[in-house]
């Protein structure tokens, strides 16, 4: 499978990553080259294989549906770009 | 003997026998950096006026005989771990002036212990790379140099570059890593100290910053395997905070380091031989068995049918979780923010993450939403999902076998700044041997264990079943002690 400017523009969208129309061409090809190197692990039989999500295999614990912290307000707007109050601020959004 | 050059044992019985103490043993740690740390920029945050007065905060605690298991030990943190009130960057653009307010479980761990932080270590990008050099704060040198080619600044192996470097370098005793692909054992191996990338939920992922979530593990670089062990002990343990963090003992590892290896089983993978490896990895490999036979183990080939698959597998599975994981940064609620006049909000997400992120994360970014999109899910992330699944089967049907595995720990030594960065699938290559125990969720560690013809380190890898870090301690030892590497980097402290 070899990818299309098309298909780089809209994975980019996907993304939310800008492409400027010049870094195209080079980003088409270096995704190319990695997902032709990829390729390979279609001659993998893989029939009746249970796919393998997590890293250990300990199984998830459940645990307690009860508030552990809060009242932090000032903590986490303590990075944000900008901050109006107690919200952080972006462009308008609803016209 | 010169402060820098303790082993963390050594210096942990200097400062409980009263030989020095951790103002002093601090002081000559940051004398070090402010001398070296222009040249080789291993740290990216130096936090000195901190590390003095932890240092004397320690001492007091010592005068009363309160000492933790670290007490006044000075360590380099890898910026990739949340340190309450330090700037914490992950080698990133987009979090180049983020300062948590929150300490990452494996940090707090150590304070709990004692250590003092010098400051925070540079990385590549996100643990994106195997050179150190994607790193927004410019890249680290390696402080070994090629004896006869002393001009040419080698690559310190990444992503834990700054760490590696600065430990062999003498500008710290021990420091925290991570590795998602190879991240702790490829620069521990490429600066000639060792390393150890724990099970899997040995270590709370809980404050690191996420690369790839089912393949990151937190661990510890350091001068010796003894030291690795000492750190990995406070290092480690349960954290409710972090789901797949494990709640099963933590054993003394260093008493596993004089355990010897009589008796083992020691698995040597043929698929591990691989064409184009040099020849002295190859014969440095089978010095490594004979020492391991020398010593009463025996060594058995064994197949791991499935490992030539395992490079292109992780690059499907750790770059989807990756464009999972860095979906958060937009350029909101903390980090950089790129808005040009009239943006609107989405114009504001894709101006920032251009901008805030470096070449290798987007590009990782990029093949993670494309093997994550509609119609492609099945054919590359379940596919490779899959493949995960035979390589750890591989494993468990070669541990039914042997106690531990033995591998080279990178196919080359360390290569120059300006190399393989050409081509981002050659720069991949680098963790041929390392990435596999990522995709099985086992232990790894890297053990120098020689140099190359032109006195470049190389390593060794001992890969352990699941939660069996003291065997892999053990065998690892054994290599150390047969191997006695003496050999110093020509940059370092006193030098």
């Amino acid at each position: 499978m070899s990818l299309d400017i098309a298909t780089v523009r809209r994975i980019a969208a996907l993304a939310r990553i800008r492409l400027e129309e010049g870094e195209l061409a080079q980003a088409q090809a270096e995704l190319n080259g990695i997902l032709g190197w990829i390729e390979q692990l279609q001659a993998v039989n893989t029939e009746g294989v249970e796919p393998m999500a997590g890293g250990g295999a300990v199984a998830l614990r459940p645990r307690p549906d009860a508030v552990t912290d809060g009242s932090i307000a000032d903590k986490i707007l303590a990075n944000a770009p900008d901050r109006q109050g107690d919200y952080f601020g972006v462009p308008k959004v609803v016209e | 003997m010169h402060p820098t050059d303790f082993t963390l044992r050594g210096a942990i019985d200097a400062l409980n026998e009263g030989i020095i103490s951790s103002v002093e043993l601090t002081t000559a740690h940051l004398d070090a950096i402010a001398a070296l740390n222009p040249r080789l920029n291993a740290y990216i945050t130096v936090t000195g006026e901190q590390a003095l007065e932890q240092a004397r905060a320690s001492d007091a605690r010592r005068k009363e005989g309160v000492a933790g298991p670290l007490e006044g030990v000075p360590l380099a943190i890898k910026d990739l771990f949340c340190t309450a009130g330090t700037l914490t960057t992950a080698g990133s653009r987009i979090l180049g002036r983020f300062t948590p307010p929150y300490e990452s479980t494996v940090s707090g761990n150590l304070l709990r212990d004692g250590a003092v932080f010098l400051g925070k270590a540079n990385l590549d990008e996100f643990a994106m790379g195997s050179s150190n050099t994607t790193s927004a704060s410019g890249p680290v040198e390696n402080p070994w140099s090629r004896a006869n080619d002393p001009d040419t600044r080698l690559v310190p192996g990444g992503s834990s570059g700054g760490s590696a470097a600065a430990v062999a370098a003498r500008l710290a005793l021990g420091a925290t890593a991570t590795d998602t692909g190879g991240s702790i054992r490829q620069p521990a191996a490429f600066c000639g100290i060792a390393g150890i990338k724990p099970t899997y939920g040995r270590c709370s992922r809980f404050g690191i910053v996420a690369f790839a979530s089912s393949l990151d593990q937190a661990g510890p670089v350091a001068r010796t395997v003894e030291d690795c062990a000492i750190l990995l002990k406070s290092m480690a343990g349960f954290d409710p905070k972090d789901s797949t963090s494990a709640d099963v003992p933590v054993p003394d590892f260093a008493a596993a380091c004089a355990r010897g290896v009589k008796g083992l089983r020691i698995g040597v993978p043929k698929e591990y031989r691989l064409e184009g490896t040099p020849p002295e990895i190859e014969a440095l490999w089978e010095q490594g068995l004979e020492w391991l036979r020398a010593q009463g183990a025996e060594t058995v080939e064994i197949s791991l049918p499935h490992t030539k698959y395992a490079l292109p597998t992780y690059y499907i599975v750790a770059p989807a979780e990756a464009s999972s994981n860095l979906a958060r940064y937009d350029g909101v609620r903390f980090g950089l923010r790129v808005t040009e006049q009239g943006s609107d909000l989405r114009d504001l997400y894709e101006r920032t993450r251009a901008q805030g992120f470096g070449a290798e994360v987007r590009r990782r970014i990029l093949i993670g939403t494309y093997v994550l999109s509609a119609g492609y899910y099945d054919a590359y992330y379940l596919k490779a999902q899959k493949i995960r699944a035979l390589i750890k089967r591989d494993f468990d049907e070669a541990f039914g076998k042997v106690d531990a595995i033995v591998t080279p720990a990178t196919p080359s030594a360390a290569f120059g700044m300006d190399e393989k960065q050409d081509d981002p699938v050659k720069m991949y290559l680098n963790d041929v041997f390392t990435v596999t125990a990522n995709l099985a969720g086992l232990p790894g560690l890297a053990v120098p264990a020689g140099l190359d013809a032109q006195g470049l380190p190389l390593g060794l890898q001992v890969i352990g079943k699941s939660f069996d870090e003291e065997t892999v301690f053990a065998v690892g030892a054994a290599i150390e002690q047969a191997a006695n590497f003496t050999a110093l980097p020509r940059l370092r402290a006193g030098a």
